[in-house]
């Protein structure tokens, strides 16, 4: 999937932009090692991702898929299941807060919101567990126009707010250049041209 | 129990008569069923045949080790055989192999153990048989269904494991989910046994001419001894399955295609 990828990730927030197929979602897979890469290494800190234990990487550096897969349950035990995982409380309204849901939705069954609000509890899931990288994989691709523009208003203020660094996968190369400060352009699972710097 | 009926192969032919009405049925529907009740009506002719043969030969031996191999005998054919039916799962001749095994010898030691029968050939065998039969399909169910629940689920699994789930973690609805379906057909037969339908073992012994009372007690026996090896089969089933779905590392495998 993919060939010669050398790219540094820095903090901030930086943009994985190319058609679909180029790779973008698999990168985004091997930082958070849902798959290892046949050959090459990725690093994570200046170490080799392998070298982690793979449970607390996956805290460290947290994935939102691109669409909702929740738990057939609360919207509060969703958010909750990852710290709890470790036998930790979760600030559940905190992370409904900071992903643009009131915390009126904590009671509510996951499974009967909408699209958009199922994605914004996935994005909670992952805050809770306080990460310090967060891959978004097409926060948008499954929303209607007035949804995305909602969601990019939330990662703007996320990226505010948090000290964590953002990498977002999108085919969009408006929305990339709306959210992140620096891009990253990925064609037939190649880097096209290493990531420029952006006037944010 | 001394009133033992002695079927003549003439009589086992004349019930043939009800296979032709089946072939008549499938013909005349277009089911498109006839080779297949041919092939098995044969098949059980011969098969039951040359394992009659076998029953008698360790019954008059009345040997442990004749019963021991036997039984692994079924085991093993079991295994092959469940394996077919729970094509999604990577590698699953081995977790069928221990499923069944463990679902044979604990039951068969426990039944022992218990005084409910000797250790001898005659009711190690056909206690044995249903035992192992029963749980390889207990557990080939389990298995087909956690397959497929892996594979629709895959989503909602990479997205728990994204979190720092490990395997088994993620898998747990999903391992609940097959359990159920592994166990719960023999639940519910064992519910409605006597009112829908009258087991096997039971009808075997009234036809032999075995008073009523010890059919139904031997027949709750085996329903019982049933229960336990069944829930054992594909409770070990699933659990050494669903590893083979994953990698060391809590990765989910690509998925193999089931071969049509």
């Amino acid at each position: 999937m993919l060939a010669d990828v050398s790219v540094d990730l820095a903090d901030g927030t930086t943009a994985l932009v190319g058609p679909s197929g180029a790779g973008k979602s698999t990168l985004l897979r091997l930082l958070n090692r849902l798959a290892d890469a046949d050959a090459g290494v990725v690093r994570y800190r200046g170490r080799d991702v392998r070298d982690y234990d793979v449970l607390a990487l996956r805290r460290e550096v947290a994935l939102v898929p691109q669409l909702p897969a929740l738990l057939p349950t609360t919207v509060e035990e969703n958010v909750g299941y990852g710290p709890a995982l470790c036998g930790h409380g979760a600030d559940v309204a905190a992370a409904l807060e900071l992903a643009g849901l009131d915390r009126a939705f904590a009671p509510r069954r996951a499974q009967q919101l909408s699209v958009g609000e199922q994605q914004r509890v996935m994005l909670a899931r992952a805050l809770a567990l306080g990460p310090r990288v967060l891959l978004l994989d097409e926060p948008t691709a499954a929303l209607d126009a007035q949804a995305r523009d909602a969601v990019e208003r939330t990662l703007l203020s996320l990226r505010a707010r948090l000290s964590a660094a953002l990498i977002i996968v999108t085919h969009d190369m408006a929305q990339a250049g709306r959210l992140a400060d620096r891009l990253v352009i990925l064609e037939h699972g190649r880097v096209r041209e290493p990531g420029e710097a952006l006037t944010a | 129990m001394s009133a033992a009926i002695h079927p003549s192969l003439g009589q086992v032919a004349a019930t043939l008569a009800l296979v032709v009405i089946a072939a008549l049925i499938s013909a005349w529907q277009r089911a498109d069923l006839e080779r297949d009740i041919g092939i098995a009506t044969i098949r059980s002719f011969i098969q039951l045949t040359a394992i009659g043969f076998v029953i008698k030969l360790i019954l008059d031996e009345n040997r442990l080790v004749f019963v021991v191999a036997l039984i692994a005998a079924m085991v093993l054919f079991g295994a092959f055989t469940a394996r077919r039916r729970a094509r999604r799962v990577p590698n699953a001749f081995w977790p069928l192999l221990v499923a069944l095994a463990v679902a044979g010898i604990s039951t068969l030691a426990l039944v022992v153990a218990l005084g409910v029968f000797k250790a001898q050939a005659r009711y190690l065998v056909p206690v044995g048989g249903m035992v192992i039969g029963n749980a390889m399909t207990a557990a080939a169910v389990a298995l087909n269904r956690l397959g497929d629940d892996v594979a629709g689920a895959a989503p909602e699994i990479e997205a728990t494991l994204a979190l720092g789930a490990t395997t088994g973690q993620a898998m747990r609805p999903i391992i609940r989910r097959s359990l159920r379906s592994g166990m719960i057909p023999l639940i519910d037969s064992t519910k409605t046994t006597g009112l829908i339908f009258f087991p096997g073992t039971m009808v075997g012994m009234l036809l032999a001419g075995a008073a009523p009372i010890d059919a139904v007690r031997l027949q709750l026996i085996l329903l019982y001894v049933l229960l336990g090896s069944v829930s054992l089969a594909a409770l070990t089933a699933v659990l050494l399955a669903h590893r083979s779905f994953f990698t060391p590392a809590h990765q989910l495998r690509e998925l193999p295609h089931p071969a049509v």
